[in-house]
Formats: C-alpha cells, sequence, structure tokens
C-alpha cells in the first residue's frame, strides 16, 4: 500500500548552549514516518529522545536551546521556518504530545473538561458550548465518566490525569501523536490500560506515532519501526523485525542483553560496561567506541556513517563495512 | 538447608487519617531464609515500601511480630534497638534525595561507623570507608565530591556502600533500580547479587518491575491493598500464577520479544481507597473472576501447592 509521507526530518542538529559548555544533545539525525505508522525512540537518560520531540514542535527551549541545522517537515511544510503564529494552528492541531508526567501537565486552577475544551476552542470555530460537549465526549473516550468534566486535577488518580493529558492531545485528532514516556509514571495494570486505549484510537483514526521510550517491551507491543539512540544519533533504524530479529548496532545489543529476561530466569545480567559520555565532550570517532567490545582503533578517530543494510534497516557501525562482521546477539525462539 | 533468619507473623501497619483508618499493611505473615530473597512486588499505594519500613521498625507496627533470629524485635528499646539495626539496614529509592548533599562520598559512607563507633581511630574509619568503597566498585577518587558531582548509578553504589557500613545480615531495598537505566540497572543488580553470595546477605527486595524481580528473588510475595495474595518460589509464580491479580499482572508486562505474543488481561478501573475497607474480598471491584462468595469477607492464606500461598475465594 502506498502510503503518505507525514514527517521528514532530516540532519537535525540541536545544541544547548550552557554556562558550562555547549551540550551535544542531537547530533544528525535523519527520520522519516508515513501516515498511520508508528515508531518507537529508544535510548537511555540524555540520548537527546525528548529535545528530538520537542524539534518537531518547534519547542525547543530558548534561549539555551539552538537548531543548529536540519529541516522538519511535517504533513509537507517545514515547521523550522514557520512563524508562531502558524506554529500554533499546527500545534495541539496536526502535531501533538502527550508528556510524560500527568502530575505537571494540567493547570491546577482550570477543570479537566475546560482544559479539554480550551484546546478544541483554539483549533476550531465552535462555541464555548459545542467545545464543553466534545470535552465531555473525550472524556468519555478515555474511559472517564462525564460527571468528572467539571473535577480539578488533584481529585483524579494518576491513571485518570493521563488519560486526561491524552484526550487533551486527541481532542482535535492530530495526525501526528508524539508521546514522551507516556505510561513511565503509571503502574503496570494501568498502563495496560492507557497503551490499549491509544492503540484504539489511533485505528480508529489513522494517527500516526512517535512514541519515546526506554522499554524495549512497550516497543515491542505498540511500534512498527523502530529508531535506537544513543548520545544524539540514531545508531540503528529498522522494522521491528531488523531491529529485534536481526539486531546490528552493538548498543542495541547491550541493551537486549542488560534487560532482565522473564522468559530465561538467569542469575547474571550482562551490563553495559562504562557510561554515557559527557554530553559536552563527546568522543571525536564513534560516540559508542569507550563501551563497545567490538571497536577496533579505526572506530575511536574515525565519525561514524549511516549504512543501509536493506530497504528498511540502517546501522551507524563502521565494522558493518567488513563483510562477514556481525554482532553475536543470539535470538532465541 | 539454611536457617530461618526472619519470620513475620500478622504485621500490621494503619495510620489514622481524617477519613477513618488506612489499612497500609493488613496482616502479613512469611518466612525468610539466610542468604536468600524475597521478592515483594505491587503497584502504587499497596503497603510495599510501609512493609518494609515497619519490618526494621522505622515505622512502628500496629499489631503482630517479627523475629529476627527468634527474638521479636517489635518488643525492642533504647540502646537494645539501636544495636539492633546494625543486623538490617536499608538501601532506598532514590539517590537523589537519601544522600545528605553537603557531605562528601566518604562523610556519607562513614556516618553509620562513626554512629555505632565501630572503628579504633580516624584513619581505621578511613580504612574502612575505602574498604566499602572497593567493595561496591566506587573509586578511591570519588571520595571527596560530593553526591550530586556524581550519576545515578554511583549514587546508588553510595546508598549501598553506606548499609554496608554496618556489615549487616539483612538488607532492605526499596526500589533500588527504579530510578536507573537499564544498562545501570543491570550493574547494580549484579553488584547486590555478588554481595548475597560473598557474605550471605538476606534480602527484601521490593519493587514494581516484575521483570526484575523474576530474576533476583527466590520468593516473591504479591501484595494488593496492604495483604498478601500470593506467594510463591519466583520460578513458580511466573509458570503458574493463581491469582486473578497476579494472573492480570504478569499479563500486562510487555515483554522485549516479538516472536511471543502474548493474551493480555486488561483489569478494569483502579485500585479503591485502603482506608474504611468494606468486608468483603478487596480486589473484588478489579476482580475478573468474581463470584458470590466474595462478598464473605477476606480470604485468608491458603497453601494451594508445596511452599505456594494464595488469598482467594476461589481456592477455598
Amino acid at each position: 500500500m502506498d502510503e503518505k509521507l507525514l514527517l521528514d526530518l532530516k540532519d537535525l542538529v540541536v545544541h544547548y548552549v550552557t554556562d558550562s559548555g555547549t551540550v551535544y544533545a542531537v547530533n544528525g539525525i535523519s527520520l522519516k514516518l508515513n501516515q498511520r505508522h508508528s515508531v518507537g525512540l529508544v535510548g537511555e537518560t540524555g540520548a537527546g529522545k525528548t529535545t528530538t520531540a520537542l524539534a518537531i514542535l518547534n519547542l525547543v527551549p530558548e534561549p539555551a536551546g539552538v537548531i543548529k541545522n536540519g529541516t522538519i517537515h511535517v504533513d509537507g511544510n517545514n515547521v523550522l521556518t514557520m512563524s508562531e503564529g502558524e506554529l500554533q494552528k499546527i500545534r495541539g492541531k496536526d502535531v501533538s504530545m502527550i508528556f510524560q508526567d500527568p502530575m505537571t501537565a494540567l493547570n491546577p486552577v482550570f477543570t479537566v473538561g475546560e482544559q479539554i475544551a480550551e484546546s478544541i476552542r483554539i483549533h476550531e470555530k465552535v462555541s464555548d458550548k459545542e467545545a464543553m460537549r466534545r470535552a465531555v465526549e473525550m472524556l468519555e473516550i478515555v474511559g472517564i465518566s462525564a460527571s468528572r468534566a467539571n473535577d480539578y486535577p488533584h481529585q483524579l488518580s494518576g491513571g485518570m490525569k493521563q488519560r486526561v493529558v491524552i484526550a487533551i492531545a486527541l481532542a482535535c485528532h492530530a495526525k501526528l501523536l508524539i508521546a514522551d514516556e507516556p505510561t513511565t509514571a503509571l503502574d503496570v495494570t494501568i498502563q495496560a490500560q492507557v497503551l490499549e486505549l491509544i492503540r484504539s484510537y489511533r485505528e480508529k483514526y489513522d494517527t500516526a506515532m512517535i512514541l519515546i521510550t526506554h522499554d524495549l517491551g512497550i516497543v515491542a507491543e505498540t511500534c512498527d519501526e523502530v529508531a535506537v539512540m544513543y548520545a544524539g544519533n540514531i545508531v540503528e533504524y529498522g522494522t521491528l523485525e531488523d531491529v529485534f530479529n536481526r539486531t546490528k548496532h552493538p548498543y542495541t545489543e547491550g541493551l537486549f542483553n542488560s534487560l532482565p529476561n522473564i522468559i530465561e530466569r538467569r542469575s547474571k545480567l550482562t551490563p553495559i560496561p562504562g557510561m554515557v559520555p559527557d554530553p559536552t565532550s563527546l568522543p571525536e570517532g564513534c560516540i559508542f567506541a569507550d563501551r563497545c567490545s567490538y571497536a577496533t582503533d579505526a572506530c575511536r578517530r574515525t565519525a561514524q556513517e549511516d549504512k543501509w543494510l536493506s530497504d528498511t534497516h540502517m546501522v551507524r557501525c563502521s565494522r558493518y563495512q567488513e563483510p562477514n562482521f556481525n554482532v553475536k546477539r543470539k535470538i532465541e525462539r | 538447608m539454611s536457617e530461618t533468619i526472619l519470620e513475620v507473623r500478622n504485621l500490621s501497619k494503619f495510620f489514622s487519617t481524617k477519613k477513618g483508618l488506612l489499612h497500609a499493611v493488613d496482616g502479613v505473615s512469611f518466612d525468610l531464609k539466610a542468604g536468600k530473597t524475597l521478592g515483594v512486588v505491587g503497584e502504587s499505594g499497596c503497603g510495599k515500601s510501609t512493609l518494609g519500613r515497619t519490618i526494621i521498625r522505622l515505622l512502628e507496627p500496629t499489631a503482630g511480630e517479627v523475629y529476627f533470629e527468634g527474638q521479636d524485635i517489635t518488643k525492642l528499646k533504647g540502646k537494645t534497638l539501636i544495636n539492633f539495626r546494625k543486623n538490617i539496614q536499608m538501601v532506598f529509592q532514590d539517590p537523589f534525595s537519601s544522600l545528605d548533599p553537603r557531605r562528601t562520598v566518604a562523610q556519607i559512607i562513614a556516618e553509620p561507623i562513626h554512629l555505632h563507633k565501630l572503628a579504633k581511630d580516624k584513619a581505621d574509619v578511613e580504612r574502612q570507608t575505602l574498604a566499602l568503597m572497593d567493595t561496591v566498585g566506587l573509586a578511591h577518587r570519588w571520595h571527596n565530591t560530593y553526591p550530586h558531582q556524581l550519576d545515578g548509578g554511583r549514587r546508588q553504589r553510595i546508598g549501598i556502600a553506606r548499609a554496608l557500613a554496618l556489615q549487616p545480615k539483612m538488607l532492605i531495598c526499596d526500589e533500588p533500580v527504579s530510578a536507573l537505566d537499564v544498562s545501570i540497572q543491570a550493574q547494580i543488580l549484579n553488584l547486590l547479587k555478588e554481595l548475597q553470595e560473598e557474605r550471605n546477605i538476606s534480602y527484601i527486595f521490593i519493587t514494581h518491575d516484575l521483570s526484575v524481580i523474576y530474576n533476583f528473588a527466590d520468593d516473591i510475595a504479591v501484595m494488593y491493598l496492604g495483604r498478601m495474595v500470593e506467594k510463591a518460589h519466583a520460578e513458580e509464580l511466573f509458570r503458574n500464577p493463581v491469582h486473578p491479580y497476579t494472573k492480570a499482572l504478569l499479563s500486562a508486562i510487555p515483554v522485549p520479544d516479538i516472536n511471543r505474543k502474548r493474551k493480555r488481561i486488561i483489569l478494569e478501573g483502579e485500585v479503591v481507597s485502603p482506608v474504611n475497607l468494606p468486608d468483603e474480598c478487596r480486589f473484588k471491584k478489579r476482580c475478573n473472576m468474581k463470584c458470590d462468595k466474595c462478598d464473605n469477607g477476606e480470604p485468608t492464606l491458603k497453601e494451594v501447592a508445596p511452599n505456594h500461598f494464595v488469598s482467594c475465594w476461589l481456592n477455598d
């Protein structure tokens, strides 16, 4: 099926200029996403996942954050050259975002109904009454009874607050939903409810999604494609099948190996040695070389380039220029 | 066969609130053997942290007994209580807020040594502190830095070194890896495992992360609203869960493997308030297998298979 390209992000570079040095948060990443598809942005703290998401809405916090390079086209329009007025029109309408922490994402002095209605009133020419009617409808879609519309955020539990945040994000039927760790603050049974809610809604309205998470389990269950990020780079990209079953990058391999596995009970885990490099002084060559068991002297000297192994599978590791190189990860079936 | 180091009997901790009595921990009993790990899992508000804190009497129990090496520690007072605390130490969840920001790494680790007067002189404190830093894999060069200069993994190592300073026989770890990234989490879990092998320390390991606990614990206790609803060996619990809550909890874990698709049980609703509970099974409102019996008060823990305990009317 021929699907429309919804997001085209090219060579994005974002720095944060601070008193204690320049933080190289995002260092030249490219990402494409088709309509209806969902991509998982996976990586650890400081990998640049959230900065990437904020850049898509042109919301990188100023003045520290500077978009140094790159283009981001959403539905054909470059968000990085839009005026503030134009941006206001697409934020919450074409592209909307679910933030990680539902406790701080809501305004404590407005009722949840008002907060959902606000988003509808801004983007669509409807009366206050109509906006409120639709807000209540949205509440019911996310599984909260209409009688709670006049409640304030503090009267709701964590799971319900996150549902309200989702209701706000979905109220104008966005084409692209950016979900930044939407379930990290929630308990596992509530997480299951929320993921199911997002899934059924996306199916109904053909919404594309960028899901930011550190949990490979959630990616396996909700995404079509995966981008693994490390120190501001996408080090591996591919379909679920590519990344989970034909893992190529040593960092991706390390992530899988360090997970406690619930299928096989083992006594020892295999952590990745060392730590993420300091983002104010990234190494010259491969950013992962210091922690990589496959690294050669050449890796430490030369910066890495994207290598496409198939139409869908990219790895940023120069060892794959050698014909027989592969990581050792075995996939149990 | 190793000896039982800890016996908890009908331990309860209630808090009085404006709205009524909050049942944080409600009649929990279990045994723990020396050198073994009991994992305690459950969702926010199920009482798992309160259980840990009540066992070492950071909180006073409302009812019940805790026997450590045969001695009832709920009765201890004054000096004997302080001396007893050397036996059980705690590792906290948040390595950002559980360390004093105005003390250096070495001062933090040495504090329990000073408090319990376990060193002969200054040089001895220094020697013990550096030895503890070696044990948890902290380079000596960090001894004069402050916690905020270190990352989460190293900070958690400080917390562990401090807990080990008194050479405890038992550690209560309250979500020790929840604030850490997976690659660092694995380092800390391995460290705790090595310490257990070397020193035969017993652990009570409190977490909401089921995949971590499966890997780490010998026995697992599942808690819901202050009650232990199921307890069994880790392998048994994951293979043959019996309680409807355990089943739902296990099915809700996202598995990082696209070759296995599982049927998920999605529970309805949310945890009810633990204040003024009605006289019925407290899981009834969310249970997908509820029946008429569930109105007949709280079910009690029954052994359904060797060392496998379940509290559910379906097994009564």
